[in-house]
């Protein structure tokens, strides 16, 4: 358990930066940025003085921050894991195999759905639609999304994270984003000038 | 006649060109801004209603009308433009597109609502987990302040004009509108009660517009190609384009761009690539994200995607997504997982919602299994009703139309299930 905590003098200057995009005095408003900021900057998570800091720093009760930080699904109250796993298992990608996802993904890191891995590198959660239903199964690991997943696909993006390795992001099958799988079926007698 | 690529707004949907500014200036973006604005408040939002522009964030209500409720006499109080970006029905990914690889059609809207409603500063509240959209926005937001196209005299029009992207941290409430705002104060994402409306007193108690993503992405094209183009798309009172999201159990799931009222069946087999093992494997589609209504087979063959053809068929269209199931689909199961979404995402902040959405979970789980007798069916669709239309905010309205939907055209799935776990019972005793 972190007992004191402080951001680092580049992540402060971040923080300033958010604050003046909010009118004077409406500073809580930069509450969640700053909280995401802490977290990254604590391996994930918020410990109580975390919070407390960040409260400090915008003037508020700690006890509002605290509902923020407990409100909301992106914020750690524990450690979940340096690198969070997060499987959508919601009915669009359930249709499409989300639950086989969800256990390569237990076996890939030898945890069951909720646990840290013993080391604190991963954490492995099930999570609700993250909006890339047209690309499912899916799955956001850290910041990026990997989707069109199956198990094998799962299983490989997983071992290369272990190894030290940077999978591809996005979909892992042959598309480019969200147009149908073999081309497009609009969007294609349009040509643009320079410069697209 | 279908849609031609001429008129479709978001010529980068995919992605395949470049999603700066130079791209987007090559696309037609911020070609006459300045004489838009030039074009007056009353104009413009006159041109937004005549377009008969309705929200595209699910709700449908006319953008322009919703414009109009602004203050038209300064008070004292800054007017606000709420982006809602928070997308986070399931079923939907359209907004992504437009922020990852058109955002600057969503800038220079931005820049032109604002004008339109007399808010100076405008907020984009991207959902939490969206980093790489929002880090794509960013771009252009910075790529308009640097060119001149947002800031002091945005354009050379002679208005001033800040924009900023804030994020979120992974509520579904907080697309909630007045949620949003009580987000973008540095609160707990939970509804207000309205009166209040935003338009009277939203974000810091200041005269607030809140529309979603694509609503404000379509408007710049919209005035540039004039309202009768725009209105002349699809079926009256149900006008212009939509991006559909088509996710499940088709062999080619996609986002696109078509005519509001296009027939969803051609939607599906022309875009989608047609339904796993073709349409007559359909079992059921949910037309407008998972808050609304499913729709059994024997509707999809005739429903047109239009909010009005999809509330005649006791649905919505919601977002316009589609998710297609085929007969290998547990439709109970399908449904009762929308459940648990929407006992996770209640706010707690209301009893009926915060109870309710918990309870018929539990029994959508039984139900799953047949664990249950016959009556409770009854009890399950009585409570659904006592949740729908009791709570501030439509989430319970959300949580408990899939399952009135669920029991509407499927009951007998749901009789024959308890009947089968009955004679197991028996057989078992």
């Amino acid at each position: 358990m972190s007992a004191t905590f402080e951001l680092t003098p580049e992540n402060l200057e971040a923080a300033k930066k958010i604050i003046a995009k909010y009118p004077p005095g409406r500073q809580a408003s930069a509450v969640m940025p700053i909280l995401a900021i802490a977290q990254r900057q604590n391996d994930n998570w918020l410990p109580q003085a975390a919070i407390e800091y960040v409260a400090k720093l915008l003037g508020m009760a700690a006890i509002r921050v605290h509902e923020v930080a407990s409100f909301y699904t992106m914020y750690n109250l524990k450690p979940a894991g340096r690198t969070q796993v997060q499987v959508c298992t919601t009915t669009p990608c359930w249709l499409r195999g989300s639950n086989e996802v969800l256990h390569a993904c237990e076996k890939a890191l030898g945890i069951k759905c909720g646990e840290v891995t013993k080391d604190g590198a991963f954490g492995l959660s099930e999570v609700e639609c993250l909006g890339a239903c047209v690309n499912a199964p899916m799955m956001q690991i850290g910041d990026d999304y990997y989707e069109d997943l199956d198990p094998a696909g799962a299983t490989r993006i997983i071992e290369t994270l272990k190894a030290g390795g940077k999978p591809k992001t996005g979909t892992q099958i042959d598309r480019r984003t969200s147009e149908p799988i073999g081309g497009p079926t609009t969007l294609t007698t349009l040509s643009f000038g320079k410069g697209s | 006649m279908a849609l031609q690529d001429q008129d479709r707004v978001f010529t980068n949907l995919y992605g395949f060109h470049d999603f700066r500014l130079a791209g987007a200036r090559a696309r037609g973006d911020w070609d006459g801004t300045k004489a838009l604005i030039e074009r007056g408040r009353d104009t413009i939002i006159q041109q937004i209603k005549d377009s008969g522009l309705r929200g595209r964030g699910g709700a449908g209500f006319s953008a322009g009308l919703k414009w109009s409720f602004m203050p038209k006499k300064p008070d004292g109080r800054p007017h606000y433009l709420v982006v809602n970006a928070d997308e986070g029905e399931p079923g939907t990914c359209k907004d992504r597109d437009i922020m990852r690889h058109d955002p600057h059609k969503l800038v220079e809207g931005c820049l032109v609502a604002s004008y339109a409603i007399g808010a100076n500063t405008c907020y984009i509240y991207v959902r939490g987990e969206f980093a790489r959209e929002a880090e794509n926005l960013q771009v252009a937001i910075d790529e308009a302040y640097e060119a001149g196209l947002i800031g002091r005299n945005a354009c050379g029009s002679g208005f001033d004009f800040d924009l900023y992207l804030h994020r979120g941290a992974g509520a579904y409430i907080c697309g909630e509108e007045t949620a949003l705002i009580e987000s973008l104060e540095g609160k707990k994402g939970q509804p207000r009660l309205k009166p209040p409306f935003p338009a009277g007193a939203g974000l810091y108690g200041c005269p607030t517009t809140v529309n979603n993503v694509e609503t404000i992405a379509v408007a710049p094209t919209i005035l540039r190609r004039g309202s009768a183009w725009f209105a002349g798309i699809g079926r009256p009172n149900n006008t212009g384009t939509k991006v559909f999201c088509i996710s499940g159990h088709v062999n080619k799931p996609c986002n696109v761009e078509d005519a509001m009222g296009t027939p969803l069946k051609e939607l599906i087999e022309r875009h989608a690539g047609g339904v796993r093992g073709g349409w007559d494997n359909l079992l059921a589609v949910i037309p407008g994200g998972s808050s609304v209504p499913l729709v059994p087979r024997s509707i999809c063959d005739e429903l047109l995607m239009d909010f009005d053809s999809c509330r005649a068929a006791k649905s919505g269209l919601g977002t316009a997504a589609v998710i297609v199931m085929d007969k290998s689909t547990d439709i109970v199961k399908a449904i009762a997982r929308l459940s648990k979404f929407y006992m996770h995402e209640s706010c707690g902040q209301c009893t009926p919602c915060r109870e309710g959405t918990g309870w018929m979970w539990r029994v959508m789980e039984r139900m799953v299994r047949g664990d249950a007798e016959p009556r409770e069916i009854d009890m399950l669709l009585e409570v659904s009703y006592q949740v729908d239309g009791h709570t501030i905010c439509a989430l319970g309205d959300a949580a408990a139309w899939p399952i009135q939907g669920l029991i509407r055209h499927f009951r007998p799935e749901l009789e024959r299930r308890i009947a089968e776990r009955h004679g197991q019972r028996q057989a078992a005793e």
